[in-house]
C-alpha cells in the first residue's frame, strides 16, 4: 500500500466564459461565427503536489487564486483538462454543509437524504439518529419542517451529520466561517479529533491561525500556481504579508482636518525596526502618538508616547522596537495621533508599516516571545 | 460503465432518498395527497366514455373502445412524464451537482421512477375497468410485463440523451414540448389505425414502426382486443418488425455514450 492519499499531476483547468452565454439554440445560430467565441479563462495551471495518508493539509490563497476550484477538482466535482487526479481511498467533500437540504422537508427527513449522499444507508442513519439530533441540540424540532429552523439549527444539524462521515480522505472548505463561537470551538475540537485520528483532511481557509494549529503542511495558491508549498507556519506568513503589502494604504479617515500624522521606518536590524512619526496640528491643544503592532488584524502589543510629556503644534517623534520580544509572524505597524483630551482620535497614519520575525518558534503562534527565566530546581520525593 | 458499481449499495440507498424525496414533495400540502395520482386516470376514463361512448362515434367498430383509449393514453402519459422528469432532473439538481460528486445517472433515473409508480398506479385502475367490463385476459397478456420493459427503456434512454443536452441548450425543453404534440398525433392513440389504413395502408404501417406505436398497440392486442392492428399482424416483413426494437436500441447507444461523455462537466455548466 503506498502511503499517498491524493496525488495531483500537473493538473489544469480552465474555464469557457463566453461573452453572451448562448444557452439557447436562437443564441447559438444567430450568435455563431467562426473563430472565438469565448473567452478562456485560466484558473489552475500546471499543478502538481501529493498529499500523504494521515497529513492534515492546507490550501491558502487570495480570493480567485484557484483554491476552490482545486477542491472541487480533488472532489472529482469538476473535471481536469489536462493532468491527472489520484485519489486513494474513500473520499468526503464538505464544499457546503447540508448538501441537498430541503427546505420543504422535517429535519428528520433531511437527515436521511444529506445521509444517503455523504453514501450512508437508511439503517445507518436509523443507529446514529439518536446521536445526530443530541448533538445538534434540536430535539423538539426534528418533525419540523426545515424551512421554519434558524439559520443556526440548520448548520448544527449539518454539521452533527457531516462530522459522522466514515472517510479516509475529508476536504473541507471554509466550514469554520459560519456558524457563531460556541459552534467555532466544536468545529475546532472534531478538527483536533481528526488529527488525532488518522484521517487525511484537506482545508482551504482564509483564517492563519487554523492553519498554523491545525495543518501539518500547507501549500499557497497565486494566480493559478502553487507559490509555495510547507510548513503551515512559513505559508501563513507568506500568506499575510501578501495581503499586507497588496492591501491598499488606509483611506484618510477624515477625522480632523486641522491634524495629521506620517509614519515611516526609517531603520531596521536583526533586533529592532527604528519608527519616525511626523506630526502636525494647526491648534494648541496637548496631543500624544500611539502606535499599535498588530498581527493578523489583532493588536498584540501597545505603547504610547508619555502623557507627561505632551505635544503640541508640529514635530518629530521615534521610538525603537525591539523586534526580539515577537515570535515568529508578519506584523503591521499602525500609528496615530490622540489629544489628550478626551483621548480623540484625530489622525492616522496611511502608510502601512510592517516587520518579518522568523526564526523557529517553540511555541504554538502566540505573537509574544516571554523571556527564558525559568528557575529549576529538584524536590526530592520519597 | 462497471455495472456492480451501477447497483452499489451506496448508489442504490441514494436512488431511494431521491425518489422517496420526490414523492413526498410531489403532493406536499394537498389534501387528498397520493390520491390524486389515483384519479387522475379515473377521471380520464370518465371523459373518454363520455366522449368516445356517446358523442363520437369513431372507434365503435372495435370492442371495449374506452380502455382501449385509455390503455394507450395511460402508457403515452407515463412516456410525456418520464421524459420531461428526466429532461429537466439534471438542471434541478444543479445544487447538487456542485457540490458532490456522486454519480450523475441516479438524478435522472430517480426522476423516471416517480413516473414509474404513476404508471402503475394507472395501471392499476384500467386492471380494475378491464375487470368490471368482463374482458378475458389470454395467455399473451403474459407477455405485458416485456413491453413496458421496453417502454421504460426507450423512455429512459430519451431521458438521459434530453437530460445532458439541456444542460447546453436550455430550449430543448420547447422543443421537446412541440415534438411530443406532434408525436401524440402522429401515434394512434385517439384513433384507430383503421382510420389510417383506410386511406393508405402504407402509411399505417409506417405510423407503425415508431415505437411508442408500436408498444401502444401491442399492449391493446395484448390485453384489451385481438381487433387491434399491431406492426406484426400488418407488416410480413421481418426486417420490418425488427425496426421499433432497431430503433431503442440505437437510443440507448447514443444516449448512454452521450451522456457518459458529458457528464464530468455537468458542474461547471449548470
Amino acid at each position: 500500500m503506498s502511503d499517498i492519499a491524493i496525488s495531483v499531476e500537473h493538473v489544469s483547468k480552465s474555464f469557457k466564459l463566453p461573452h453572451e452565454k448562448a444557452t439557447g439554440i436562437k443564441q447559438a445560430i444567430i450568435h455563431f461565427r467562426p473563430g472565438k467565441k469565448y473567452e478562456m479563462q485560466h484558473v489552475l495551471k500546471d499543478i502538481s503536489f501529493e498529499i500523504k495518508k494521515g497529513e492534515f493539509f492546507g490550501i491558502v490563497g487570495r480570493n480567485g487564486s484557484g483554491k476552490s476550484t482545486l477542491l472541487k477538482l480533488l472532489a472529482q466535482i469538476y473535471t481536469p483538462n489536462q493532468g491527472g487526479i489520484k485519489v486513494n481511498g474513500s473520499l468526503t467533500p464538505f464544499i457546503e454543509l447540508g448538501v441537498g437540504f430541503n427546505p420543504e422537508l422535517t429535519g428528520r427527513e433531511n437527515v436521511f437524504l444529506n445521509g444517503a449522499l455523504l453514501g450512508f444507508d437508511r439503517r445507518e442513519i436509523e443507529a446514529m439518529y439518536d446521536d445526530i439530533v443530541s448533538f445538534a441540540e434540536i430535539e423538539r424540532f426534528m418533525d419540523l419542517k426545515l424551512k421554519n429552523y434558524s439559520s443556526g439549527m440548520q448548520v448544527r444539524l449539518a454539521f452533527s451529520i457531516a462530522i459522522r462521515a466514515k472517510t479516509n480522505i475529508l476536504l473541507i472548505d471554509e466550514v469554520l466561517a459560519v456558524g457563531d463561537t460556541a459552534f467555532q470551538q466544536k468545529c475546532f475540537s472534531y478538527f483536533e479529533e481528526l488529527k488525532r485520528g488518522n484521517t487525511t483532511v484537506v482545508l482551504v481557509t482564509h483564517d492563519m491561525s487554523a492553519v498554523s494549529r491545525f495543518c501539518t503542511r500547507a501549500l499557497i495558491l497565486e494566480n493559478g500556481k502553487i507559490k509555495d508549498i510547507g510548513r503551515p507556519e512559513d505559508i501563513a506568513d507568506v500568506y499575510t504579508l501578501d495581503n499586507v503589502q497588496s492591501a491598499p494604504d488606509t483611506e484618510d479617515h477624515g477625522l480632523s482636518k486641522l491634524h495629521a500624522i506620517q509614519a515611516e521606518i526609517s531603520q531596521r536590524t536583526a533586533e529592532n525596526v527604528t519608527l519616525e512619526a511626523k506630526y502636525s496640528a494647526q491648534d494648541s491643544d496637548p496631543m500624544y502618538v500611539g502606535i499599535a503592532v498588530l498581527r493578523n488584524g489583532i493588536s498584540v502589543a501597545e505603547i504610547t508616547t508619555s502623557l507627561q510629556n505632551t505635544l503640541v503644534g508640529k514635530g518629530k517623534v521615534s521610538y525603537v522596537l525591539d523586534t526580539t520580544l515577537f515570535n515568529s509572524g508578519v506584523y503591521t505597524i499602525g500609528v496615530a495621533l490622540f489629544k489628550l483630551k478626551d483621548r480623540e482620535l484625530v489622525a492616522i497614519a496611511k502608510r502601512k508599516l510592517d516587520f518579518v520575525v522568523k526564526g523557529a518558534d517553540k511555541t504554538r503562534g502566540a505573537a509574544l516571545r516571554l523571556a527564558d527565566t525559568w528557575r529549576y530546581e529538584k524536590v526530592n520525593g520519597d | 460503465m462497471d455495472v456492480r458499481r451501477i447497483f452499489s449499495h451506496r448508489n442504490r440507498a441514494l436512488l431511494r432518498e431521491l425518489v422517496v424525496t420526490d414523492f413526498k414533495l410531489r403532493y406536499q400540502g394537498s389534501a387528498l395527497g397520493y390520491l390524486w395520482s389515483l384519479f387522475r386516470p379515473l377521471f380520464l376514463f370518465g371523459i373518454l366514455l363520455a366522449v368516445f361512448g356517446f358523442i363520437l362515434k369513431v372507434g365503435s367498430n372495435i370492442e371495449h373502445y374506452p380502455i382501449y383509449l385509455l390503455l394507450g393514453i395511460v402508457l403515452w402519459n407515463f412516456f410525456v412524464e418520464a421524459t420531461n422528469n428526466g429532461l429537466h432532473s439534471i438542471l434541478n439538481r444543479g445544487d447538487l451537482i456542485r457540490k458532490i460528486n456522486f454519480p450523475k445517472y441516479i438524478i435522472v433515473v430517480s426522476g423516471t421512477i416517480s413516473a414509474l409508480i404513476n404508471l402503475g398506479i394507472s395501471l392499476i385502475v384500467v386492471a380494475i375497468f378491464m375487470l368490471f367490463s368482463g374482458i378475458e385476459l389470454r395467455p399473451v397478456a403474459l407477455a405485458f410485463p416485456l413491453i413496458i420493459i421496453e417502454l421504460y427503456v426507450f423512455a429512459l434512454a430519451l431521458a438521459f440523451f434530453l437530460s445532458a443536452l439541456y444542460v447546453k441548450y436550455r430550449d430543448i425543453t420547447y422543443i421537446w414540448e412541440l415534438i411530443m404534440q406532434a408525436a401524440f398525433y402522429a401515434t394512434p392513440i385517439l384513433y384507430p389505425l383503421s382510420l389510417v389504413s383506410a386511406k393508405s395502408a402504407i402509411i399505417a404501417k409506417l405510423m407503425l414502426l415508431n415505437p411508442m406505436a408500436q408498444m401502444v398497440q401491442d399492449a391493446r392486442y395484448i390485453l384489451v382486443t385481438p381487433q387491434t392492428d399491431t406492426l406484426i399482424k400488418l407488416s410480413h416483413n421481418r426486417l420490418a418488425i425488427a425496426i421499433p426494437a432497431l430503433i431503442v436500441i440505437t437510443t440507448v447507444v447514443v444516449a448512454g455514450y452521450y451522456f457518459k461523455k458529458s457528464s464530468g462537466f455537468f458542474a461547471e455548466d449548470v
